[in-house]
């Protein structure tokens, strides 16, 4: 079973989200996601400054198996991208809640983030599928 | 119910992700398939490919038969233990499979084929052996585990007995030997140097796992497959089938015409098609962002065609593919990749071989 953090916020597309504590959050997309996925080959990111609006598909995590999109969970401006990931795009698969981050974004309406599931819930969004 | 290979349980204390392979449950990756990639080019991998179908030939008639049977002659085989790769055709001239056949007397062969064809395969080898005096016995009580990489022969040799390293000693590429219990054969799917070694299922997994002590890498069938694409390999059923002419897989090299009296199947509707033109599969190179993939339409100037096999090239570092399209004298071609069209360049469709780039 994957490691879900319980301090991350989630969406059902398998992007999760966290709470800098100062109006930004940190958006990547789950270990789970990234072991459907597989090795990542190239990772394409939102360019700062975007304006991002929630269930746009914004980046695309590409493995060997597939390229798949990545949804904005919450809607604001984009204030800072990963840009390791450009060398280094198996970070996703190694450190998918740490260095394997994708972008931050500052939040239009923070209470957006709230919708968002936790933990247990996408816990059972998983066992859904 | 699917089927399961000797090395299974090896497989599981591994680790390995498994996945359903045309009814085998066979490990895709052991954690990262761009590792395993890897350790074949610079170092050492190992594969279970035990699911494949062996099938002996045996007969006063199994020359003949074979003759009948395959486009490639086994005729210009004469040495002990040498290999020929050949399609098997069907009367319209589409590739029944694909197969390796190794010779060891004009009454005595073996074949290779795949294991996702099994059944039609052993009805097809019956049904054209019909008014042949051969034997066809399929032989599943080998497990086959292919070593593959620079250091593979090395590797392997460590297991080896006296009498196995002498008969293995001076053996050139694409040669096989029984030597006491294994049939050792300079065959593999990567295009690195190395060996496919068929063992008895009940010694099957202590082999195996002499070789992972020995420091040989398990590799799933993720690495063999962005492994045989860079070496430029087919994979029955994606880049060719019953439908599509061997002249339009790159497979017209393995089609022997003369002596012009050889009715092997499918000629005469391989001649037609040979003088009418065919469809070329030709390799793609793509060294901007993204992967090509299995499906994407391919233009050039002479009408469309299609990727048959695409991923991203662990060794060269940006995708490549293998396309069925018309006859060109371009280039380069358009890919349609996620609703927009991409300019990719033609090559011929071998990438890399022994660990280096042949672009």
């Amino acid at each position: 079973m994957s490691n879900i953090p319980s301090e991350l916020r989630y969406a059902s597309t398998h992007e999760w989200v966290r709470d800098e504590g100062d109006g930004t959050y940190t958006v990547g997309i789950t270990e789970h996601a990234q072991e459907l996925l597989g090795d990542m080959v190239f990772v394409e990111l939102p360019d700062v400054d975007d304006e991002i609006s929630a269930g746009d598909d914004v980046a695309v995590a590409e493995s060997v198996k597939a390229a798949s999109d990545v949804y904005a969970p919450i809607s604001g401006k984009v204030v800072a991208v990963n840009e390791d990931l450009e060398d280094t795009p198996e970070l996703v698969n190694t450190d998918a809640f740490g260095d394997g981050w994708m972008f931050r974004v500052k939040a239009d309406d923070a209470s957006e983030v709230e919708n968002l599931l936790d933990a247990e819930g996408y816990q059972n969004s998983i066992d859904e599928d | 119910m699917s089927n399961k290979t000797v090395l299974h349980p090896k497989h599981i204390e591994a680790g390995a992700k498994m996945v359903d392979f045309h009814g085998w449950e066979m490990p895709i990756n052991y954690g990262s398939q761009i590792e395993e990639h890897h350790a074949v080019r610079k170092d050492v991998g190992m594969f279970d490919v035990s699911h494949m179908t062996i099938v002996d030939v045996q007969g006063p008639q199994a020359q003949a038969y074979l003759r009948k049977l395959l486009a490639n002659d086994v005729a210009k085989l004469t040495a002990k233990g040498k290999a020929l790769y050949s399609g098997m055709l069907n009367e319209e001239g589409g590739v029944v499979d694909d197969l390796i056949v190794y010779h060891f007397d004009q009454t005595n062969y073996r074949l290779v084929v795949n294991s996702a064809t099994r059944e039609k395969d052993m009805n097809w080898l019956n049904g054209v052996a019909s008014g042949f005096d051969v034997i066809i016995t399929e032989r599943p009580e080998f497990a086959m585990i292919a070593v593959q990489g620079p250091n593979a022969k090395e590797k392997a040799a460590t297991l080896f007995s006296d009498a196995q390293k002498e008969a293995v000693a001076d053996m050139k590429p694409f040669f096989g030997v029984q030597a006491e219990d294994l049939f050792i054969a300079t065959t593999g799917y990567t295009g690195e140097a190395g060996y496919e070694i068929m063992v008895p299922n009940d010694a099957a997994a202590d082999f195996w796992q002499r070789l992972l002590d020995a420091g040989v890498v398990p590799c799933g069938l993720g690495a063999r497959d962005t492994l045989r694409l860079e070496a430029g390999m087919n994979l029955y059923g994606q880049d060719m089938d019953e439908t599509i002419s061997p002249l339009a897989a790159n497979m017209g090299w393995t089609i022997t015409w003369e002596p012009v009296d050889r009715d092997f199947m499918g000629r005469s509707a391989l001649e037609t098609q040979k003088a009418e033109g065919t469809h070329k599969l030709v390799g793609l190179v793509m060294t901007d962002k993204g992967v090509l993939r299995s499906g994407q339409v391919v233009k050039v100037a002479e009408g469309e065609g299609v990727i048959t096999s695409g991923t991203f090239s662990p060794t060269l570092g940006h995708s490549i593919a293998m396309a069925r399209i018309p006859a060109t004298a371009q280039t380069t071609a358009e890919v349609e990749m996620r609703k927009k069209w991409v300019t990719v360049n033609i090559v011929k469709p071998s990438f890399v071989r022994n660990g280096k780039s042949v672009l």
